[in-house]
């Protein structure tokens, strides 16, 4: 059951404020009182100035940045009371979280050393216990669907280009077919052609009932996504 | 998997501890950890040279023996919980060459130098009952592989093998008997920063593939990023963080751990 | 029997420390294998001559006691004539070349071919009694291992043997496990000797001068090579029988006869030897210069150790 009217995310009255111990214990409030639902099968795209808090939002969703008050509720199972706060979830429970049903595609790939750009791609499957032959399979297709030449599987991504680090960023996250996700400026260093084949994975991840929270800067992304706004002003509440 | 599934574990922790303290002479090296490790987790401690990082580790493993709290070990196959503590030792080493092992910053610490990499790797079996020389050395040479050792030193001593090649020859040594929990000192402690980098691939790959349980205790802060889960970050003797690894290294708390994060260098 | 020295105890050693010494001995017959410490006594001998053996001997010999003394098979080494000569001197008790006449035993490096009895006593003079020592050079952590059963190192040494040089290279002071408990050094015996000690009908003990242990194997008590089960424990075999008496069952000594290469191939247990060719046993070169040479040299011997022995 992925109806448009099943909320898969619901964050409640999140607040945010960084102290800053090693500069005299300065304060920076990001937000606070941030409430937000995200439904099946719908893109949300977090909307406001530089600096008001989208990418801490976005961050503190994913459980990354732990807010100082507020829920994160995340859907998680088939009962309709089947939720998990993932902002005080035990760390376990967190990862697993993660794993199945909450996924996060970030700015910038993490490289890993030495690991292989297929097998970068195909680690989320496998985390989910998928064979990797399978999943090297299905990360394999995904690359060349994103345009990365097979010649570069073999190698770590370490050396790559911004924007191929960014594609290869982008198949880790879609590799495992999850039913959330959050993306953090996917597009952001791609040309129009390969941008428009993110879009389209992330209109597929939608049609197939994904609920999807994303920063994107490019206004035509956010209307080919049809994307509900939810906008934060900075440093304070928002609707 | 429901709601209620995830936030309740199906099976007991491998280990747990609780209110663990050790001091030497007036000086408390650890004081008051708790937590519990389950299977197949990775749980990292950080902090500076002495912040009892290790004397922690060497509690936890039973090689020391803490003033207060306890270290509660859970077997395979639903077995009885162990106070490593309260083990007599024959117990607590036969323990520690089966279910658990220990690598040692030094390899040297942790390897017979003075006999082939193919009997470091045999010890623990042989040690345990394989009478077989044949299967032995036939083990011995499948680790040597998965730790990236060429099979034509299986033979020669490890006096003949760079750091990085030692560390390795230690990790099929104590791998090889199958253990479900490893803790490691400063695994990549004294190795060339190249060399680090495979040893790290190399470990984040096996302990995934043998859902190891792991305590590693470093002081670098990328490498407790790439292996561990969750990290409790130590100061003098006692956790002043705790929680998801990236949690811990992105949003940091704590006025120590921040001051950790923001003194590692940018490369 | 010849009269005890009258300066000095019977046995040489005090009373007392006979005491101590046979006390550590009960000790270590009631935990076959065990290494038990005792108080040492220096002994007018270097260390490395017998020492430890000699006190064992000294502790438990009486003076109906018949004692034979072998040092490498032999009984008419130096070492052995010295040894045999200090005891008639102390205890004046009776000597023997005979295996079968000796009620007390003391070796170093062999256990003789005819086969010993319930009423007989073999003393071992074991130079280095730990067998783990070579592993693990700390004795603290040694007698933890013994204590814990701990003995994953013995088959390590194995293991590296048969990595380079195909087999186990190990030929004497083959490493035991006594009672299915207590890994044992069972002296530098060659491994030719080990299966005698296993399930044996006669008492062995085992005395450590230098290192101030004692240990036992009592009659019938499991003695069992260690070894692999592809790489099973084996006795070394000779592809020819003994020069001068023919036996095919004997642990055979090379012999340099001349200066061009002439060699004979003997038991090294002299006593066992002289008595199958007592019997009519006849080796390939028993008729030879060189066989009847060293024959007649035996047997020479013997007659000078009879005749010092005015038993």
């Amino acid at each position: 059951m992925t109806g448009p009217e099943r909320a898969m995310i619901r964050a409640e009255g999140l607040a945010k404020t960084f102290v800053l111990h090693t500069q005299g214990g300065a304060e920076i409030p990001v937000f606070r009182n941030v409430s937000l639902t995200v439904h099946a099968g719908e893109v949300v795209a977090l909307h406001g100035p530089s600096g008001a808090g989208k990418s801490t939002l976005l961050r503190t969703l994913y459980a990354n940045y732990r807010p100082d008050a507020g829920r994160v509720m995340v859907r998680h199972g088939e009962a309709e009371d089947d939720w998990v706060d993932l902002a005080s979830a035990p760390p376990r429970a967190a990862l697993a979280l993660r794993r199945r049903t909450l996924g996060h595609v970030s700015q910038f790939l993490r490289v890993i050393p030495r690991v292989p750009t297929l097998d970068v791609v195909a680690e989320p499957l496998v985390a989910l216990g998928e064979e990797v032959g399978a999943a090297r399979a299905r990360a394999g297709a995904l690359l060349s669907r994103l345009n990365i030449p097979e010649r570069l599987w073999p190698l770590a991504p370490a050396t790559f280009s911004g924007g191929e680090q960014q594609r290869v960023n982008v198949a880790r996250g879609f590799v495992a077919p999850r039913p959330i996700l959050l993306l953090d400026e996917p597009t952001a260093s791609l040309d129009l052609a390969n941008r428009d084949i993110v879009v389209a994975l992330i209109a597929e991840a939608c049609a197939a009932g994904a609920a999807l929270v994303g920063i994107f800067h490019d206004p035509a992304v956010r209307e080919a996504l049809d994307a509900r706004l939810f906008t934060l002003t900075a440093r304070d509440t928002c609707s | 998997m429901s709601a209620a599934a995830l936030m309740t574990e199906a099976d007991p922790p491998l280990l747990t501890v609780a209110g663990l303290g050790k001091a030497f002479g007036a000086r408390p090296a650890c004081a008051d950890i708790s937590f519990d490790l389950y299977a197949g987790e990775v749980l990292g401690v950080v902090g500076e040279s002495g912040s009892g990082k290790t004397t922690l580790l060497r509690c936890l493993s039973g090689g020391l023996t803490p003033d207060a709290g306890t270290v509660l070990y859970r077997p395979a196959e639903g077995g009885q919980a162990l106070d490593v503590h309260a083990l007599p030792e024959g117990r607590r080493r036969l323990l520690m060459r089966t279910d658990w092992g220990y690598v040692h910053q030094d390899p040297r610490d942790g390897l017979r130098m003075g006999v082939s990499a193919g009997a470091n790797i045999g010890e623990r079996p042989m040690a345990l009952g394989a009478r077989h020389y044949g299967r032995i050395r036939a083990d011995a040479a499948d680790w040597l592989a998965r730790v990236e050792i060429e099979s034509d030193r299986l033979d020669d001593r490890p006096t003949t093998f760079s750091g990085g090649m030692r560390q390795r020859l230690q990790l099929a040594r104590v791998l090889v008997s199958g253990p479900r929990l490893v803790f490691m000192d400063e695994p990549t402690g004294g190795l060339d920063v190249s060399v680090q980098a495979r040893l790290l691939d190399l470990l984040r790959d096996l302990v995934t593939r043998l859902g190891l349980a792991a305590v590693i205790v470093t002081h670098d802060l990328a490498v407790a990023r790439l292996l561990a889960h969750r990290l409790m970050v130590m100061k003098d003797g006692r956790v002043v963080e705790h929680g998801l690894t990236d949690q811990v290294l992105d949003d940091p708390h704590h006025p120590y751990t921040q001051l950790l994060v923001s003194s590692v260098l940018q490369a | 029997m010849s009269q005890p020295d009258a300066g000095v105890t019977f046995g040489y050693l005090d009373e007392q420390t006979k005491r101590m010494i046979r006390r550590a001995l009960l000790k270590a017959v009631a935990i076959p294998g065990y290494q038990v410490p005792f108080a040492g006594r220096e002994m007018p001998l270097p260390y490395g001559w017998g020492t430890g053996g000699i006190q064992v001997t000294a502790s438990i010999i009486g003076p109906e006691d018949v004692l034979k003394v072998i040092d490498q098979g032999a009984d008419d080494t130096t070492n052995a004539v010295s040894i045999r000569r200090f005891f008639r001197r102390v205890a004046g008790v009776r000597t023997t070349e005979r295996t079968r006449e000796a009620t007390l035993i003391q070796t170093r490096h062999r256990i003789p071919e005819t086969p010993l009895g319930p009423g007989q006593i073999l003393v071992y003079q074991v130079p280095i009694p730990e067998p783990l020592r070579f592993m693990e050079p700390r004795e603290t952590e040694t007698r933890r291992m013994h204590a814990l059963a701990d003995y994953g190192v013995m088959h390590v040494k194995l293991y590296e043997d048969i990595a380079h040089y195909g087999r186990v290279a190990t030929s004497y002071d083959y490493p035991v496990m006594v009672n299915g408990r207590h890994v044992m050094a069972p002296s530098p015996i060659p491994k030719f000797d080990n299966p005698k000690m296993h399930d044996a009908p006669f008492l062995q003990l085992f005395g450590a001068g230098r290192e101030k242990r004692i240990y036992a194997v009592p009659p019938h008590t499991s003695v069992v090579s260690l070894d692999f089960e592809d790489h099973p424990f084996e006795v070394q075999g000779w592809d020819r029988v003994c020069d001068l008496c023919g036996a095919d069952d004997s642990y055979l000594d090379e012999v340099v006869t001349d200066d061009i290469g002439g060699r004979l191939f003997v038991c090294s247990d002299s006593d066992y030897c002289a008595g199958r060719r007592a019997d009519g046993h006849q080796g390939p070169a028993a008729a030879s210069a060189a066989g009847e040479a060293l024959a007649d040299t035996m047997e020479q011997v013997a007659r000078e150790h009879a005749s010092e022995d005015p038993a």
